[in-house]
């Protein structure tokens, strides 16, 4: 539920019972108000009535109500000192409704001379009490309602309004992502909780942004300190390795260090690699031709191919060239065609397939899937080559990405790396 | 034939130091940007192997300076960031070559070598090796006037251990050198063999010869 919708509903449910207790108040301060009103006329009424009893005495005949709005009866002297003037509501049956209706009737006792003293009645016709609070309650329905529709319009018009720069802000948090520099415009506002919002939103960002920088800056920087201290290494051992008097138990061991050696420097090279196409440092492009890049990688791989004996075949169906930097092409195919040389089993085929927008690549070895949500991970090795840096798929995919190729992986009856070129 | 290393680190300056004169070069050094300056405002070199991370500068400088002064000196650069950027400004102020930290001192050999030989085109340009003759601008060797059909990587590989004779030479120098870098991962280099093989047969008549070192590298022999 939104926020202003959720705040509308508390506002509507409050304003039941504080339209209720008004209706309440409004309807008495009413009441009081219409009496005070009925009961003036009243006493006026008498006081007219007392100036045309001393024109016309004949007046003070009508005993009844059959045809005016007053009536006399004579009283005693005694009664007319103990006379108290009241206001009394009571019934009367109303000729134009047909039924009993409520009248307010004014009593008092007037003095005709100093020996006729006559009680005094009016009426006049009173407020219908149920008809006011019948329509009493219509019009606060239509009041509760009015009220409704105001506030559900002013949310929609003029919050949505306001809300505005938080959804877009939201909009564009949701497509920011950290490692492609997406610039976020962070909308300005008076509003201080927007404001608020708005700071420290970029605060987050910025800090966020220095820190993944810092941390890419440090794998880099890094893999380059590392570069000196291998190279003193390795040279140190291979002029150690020409000395004339060492064994051959002594060369072999050496030999194995400076493999390892030769492993480290290799993974660093690729996680320096690694960081330079995040780093976005491969800008230049041209345009490839990947048949013949395929071609030239198998024939510098045939070597290895043919010690390993995988044969390798290209199924040429179309030709692709695409925009790209030529050196992360060859470092791209380079590691799917040696990626399935490695683990393709003696005696296999090797089949790299070329179609109009689709290079793919297939080798049988191991009948079983590949983890493919963790295929193209840093340091994922599906083999227990010892020479694999784990880092060759992770390459080609971030290399995939950065030109936005689509680098996926399937498995049917044989593991298949396809490219497809938009 | 007089080569100059400019080079902060001590020990990478030691190795190749160390390696270059067993090569009976003249080997003189420079540790930072200053004295390099000096070296190479005094002295002509026939190579020059600059790192271009120094501490007081960038050994970049250091071949505008050299460049400015019409100085013929051949440079190769050698670089622990092996950015392709610095690759391409130092080949485009005329540098020789580039070599990127970590390398072989098989592969530092080869390209000193090739530097050198490309500079002085006095005289013969051709590497001649016993009976053998290689010549490096069309690619092509004979035997005693012979001349024999080697393919591309068995050239390579003849020519890289002719850099290197008499030393040994890994198989994993003559793998990335000879067949690129990307070969790198593959898990063992004993692929090389069949090439290695194939160029032992047409060299037969040679009076060199390639020998394999204890199972870890070859070494070019002159069997005299």
């Amino acid at each position: 539920m939104k926020l202003l919708n959720h705040t509308s509903k508390y506002l509507l449910f409050l304003l039941l019972p504080i339209l209720t207790v008004w209706a309440f108040l409004f309807y008495y301060a009413m009441l009081d108000e219409i009496y005070d009103s009925l009961d003036d006329g009243l006493e006026n009424q008498k006081i007219i009535l007392m100036q045309q009893m001393l024109r016309d005495a004949s007046i003070l005949e009508h005993a009844n109500f059959d045809e005016h709005i007053y009536s006399f009866s004579r009283i005693s002297k005694s009664t007319h000192e103990n006379f108290e003037e009241s206001y009394r509501d009571t019934l009367m049956f109303m000729h134009n409704e047909k039924e009993f209706e409520p009248v307010r009737i004014f009593e008092t006792a007037i003095k005709h001379d100093d020996e006729a003293y006559y009680k005094l009645k009016i009426i006049t016709s009173m407020v219908e009490e149920d008809d006011l609070i019948e329509s009493l309650v219509y019009y606060l329905l239509g009041l509760y309602a009015l009220l409704v529709l105001t506030i559900l319009v002013m949310n929609n018009l003029i919050l949505r309004k306001i809300w505005k720069p938080f959804y877009t802000l939201i909009g564009q948090l949701g497509k920011f992502r950290i490692e492609k520099n997406t610039f976020v415009d962070i909308p300005s506002s008076n509003i201080e909780e927007f404001s608020l919002l708005n700071t420290t939103i970029s605060q987050l960002i910025n800090k966020a942004r220095s820190s993944y920088t810092d941390q890419k800056q440090f794998i880099e920087n890094a893999s380059h300190e590392l570069q000196t201290p291998l190279a003193i290494s390795i040279n140190k051992l291979e002029l150690f390795l020409e000395h004339q008097n060492l064994s051959q138990e002594q060369s072999k061991d050496i030999v194995t260090v400076l493999d390892n050696l030769g492993r480290l420097t290799r993974m660093n090279k690729s996680l320096l690699l690694l960081s330079k196409i995040e780093n976005k440092q491969f800008e230049e492009a041209t345009k490839v031709n990947f048949n013949t890049l395929t071609e030239t990688i198998i024939s510098d791989f045939e070597d290895f191919a043919k010690h390993r004996k995988v044969h390798i075949s290209i199924d040429a169906k179309a030709e692709i060239f695409y925009q790209i930097n030529q050196d992360l092409a060859t470092i791209l195919l380079s590691n799917l065609i040696k990626n399935a040389l490695i683990h393709g089993n003696k005696n296999e085929h090797v089949l790299i397939a070329i179609e109009p927008n689709t290079w793919s690549i297939s080798n049988k070895g191991e009948q079983m899937p590949l983890d493919d949500t963790v295929i193209f991970s840093r340091f994922k090795k599906a083999s227990t080559s010892k020479k694999s840096t784990g880092l060759g798929l992770a390459i080609s995919k971030a290399i995939a990405d950065k030109y936005t190729l689509n680098l996926s992986y399937t498995f049917t009856d044989a593991h298949s790396f396809t490219l497809k070129f938009y | 034939m007089k080569i100059l290393i400019i080079e902060d680190e001590p020990q990478m300056l030691e190795n190749m130091r160390e390696t270059l004169e067993k090569e009976h070069y003249t080997v003189e050094s420079a540790s930072d940007f200053k004295a390099g300056l000096n070296k190479i405002g005094a002295y002509d070199y026939d190579c020059i192997l600059l790192d271009i991370g120094l501490p007081d500068g960038n050994g970049l400088e250091l071949l505008i300076e050299l460049k400015r002064q019409d100085k013929a000196d051949g440079v190769i650069i050698v670089s622990a960031k092996n950015s392709l950027d610095d690759r391409i400004e130092g080949l485009n102020l005329g540098a020789d070559d580039y070599l990127s930290k970590p390398f072989h001192m098989a592969e530092l050999h080869a390209r000193v070598k090739a530097v050198i030989r490309r500079r002085n085109f006095e005289g013969s340009n051709f590497i001649e090796i016993g009976n053998v003759i290689i010549d490096p601008e069309s690619r092509s060797v004979s035997i005693e006037g012979q001349t024999i059909n080697l393919n591309r990587k068995e050239y390579d590989i003849l020519t890289y251990l002719v850099s290197n004779k008499t030393r040994l030479v890994t198989k994993t120098a003559l793998a990335e050198h000879v067949w690129g870098d990307y070969i790198d991962q593959a898990d063992s280099f004993d692929f090389i063999y069949s090439q290695i093989k194939n160029l032992r047969k047409k060299l037969e008549k040679a009076s060199i010869s390639i020998e394999a070192v204890y199972g870890v590298g070859y070494k070019l022999d002159l069997n005299a």
